[in-house]
């Protein structure tokens, strides 16, 4: 079977694993694609005549609980990849776990805020603010999703991988916890930018 | 203890100093932005400076970029010029409506 080159060792050129270059391009991208909208943000903010208080629409006691959640998972995340380098596969399992279990927190507190605005007939067709607030909290709840799906994936194939070569999960476990640190990250900005100013 | 077990020892220590320091900063940006009633102009800065330094610690720490090569920091320096200059765009914008030019 064809082995993957420079994904356990680094390559001795870049002195990085081809897996770690590859998710560090990436997240720069992604940078460039909440870049866009923060743009836009900026943009729909100074040419408004008027630009409301976030905390005046939207629900602040819940993103401060939603943000110490992201926070939390970060921990829990970064725990999991200290698990693995210790060879302690269980601990990793069980914080990959609570990772995804503090993600789908943070999703359920979002669906609460997101139904009570519909429900008062706040849309994003209602004024520019919602707009952007539904566009960029959207885009990180995606981002949010796809960060579950592949913790979820490694947390419950990781013990084949882990058989057959730990360092390459270790691996693999780190890139995926720099994209869900990266999501927390966004989320970090968002939270004061959105509710706070 | 290997020095291994003693290294990673000492990470975990970090990430828990790093957690807790995020919890408290999450705190004070709310606090300052409920109680303070600080005009428009700082407080946006003290929000902002304030969420700079949670993603400063995030990155350096959880992101392990503090101990990163080169080649990545190369990368992130080109992203954060672009980042800066896609923030320009609009802001120049702005002001040009401003001074009518």
């Amino acid at each position: 079977m064809l082995e993957l080159p420079y994904i356990v060792e680094p390559r001795p050129d870049t002195g990085l694993t081809n897996g770690k270059l590859g998710i560090w391009l990436f997240l720069a991208s992604e940078v460039m694609l909440f870049g866009g909208l923060f743009a836009a943000y900026i943009m729909l903010r100074v040419g408004g005549p008027t630009w409301p208080v976030g905390a005046d629409i939207l629900n602040v006691p819940m993103a401060t609980f939603n943000t110490v959640v992201l926070i939390t998972s970060s921990i829990t995340m970064v725990m999991a990849w200290a698990a693995l380098m210790r060879r302690n596969y269980g601990t990793y399992q069980l914080y990959m776990f609570a990772t995804v279990g503090l993600g789908l927190v943070f999703l359920t507190v979002k669906y609460f805020e997101y139904s009570h605005k519909l429900h008062d007939g706040l849309y994003p067709s209602t004024s520019t603010f919602l707009a952007i607030y539904f566009t960029l909290t959207g885009l990180h709840m995606l981002h949010v999703i796809a960060g579950m799906v592949v913790i979820t994936y490694f947390a419950l194939a990781g013990r084949s991988m882990f058989r057959k070569n730990p360092q390459w999960l270790t691996n693999r476990v780190e890139h995926t916890g720099l994209f869900w640190h990266f999501v927390d990250l966004v989320w970090i900005f968002l939270f004061p930018v959105l509710y706070l100013m | 203890m290997s020095n291994h077990a003693e290294e990673m020892d000492r990470h975990i220590r970090t990430y828990l100093l790093v957690f807790g320091s995020l919890i408290v900063l999450t705190l004070i940006t709310v606090a300052s932005s409920q109680f303070l009633h600080l005009p428009i102009g700082p407080h946006i800065a003290v929000a902002l400076i304030i969420a700079t330094i949670k993603a400063t610690l995030v990155a350096c720490f959880f992101m392990h970029l503090i101990s990163e090569r080169k080649l990545i920091m190369a990368v992130l320096g080109l992203t954060v010029f672009f980042f800066f200059v896609l923030l320009l765009v609009p802001a120049m914008t702005a002001l040009s409506h401003e001074t009518g030019h």
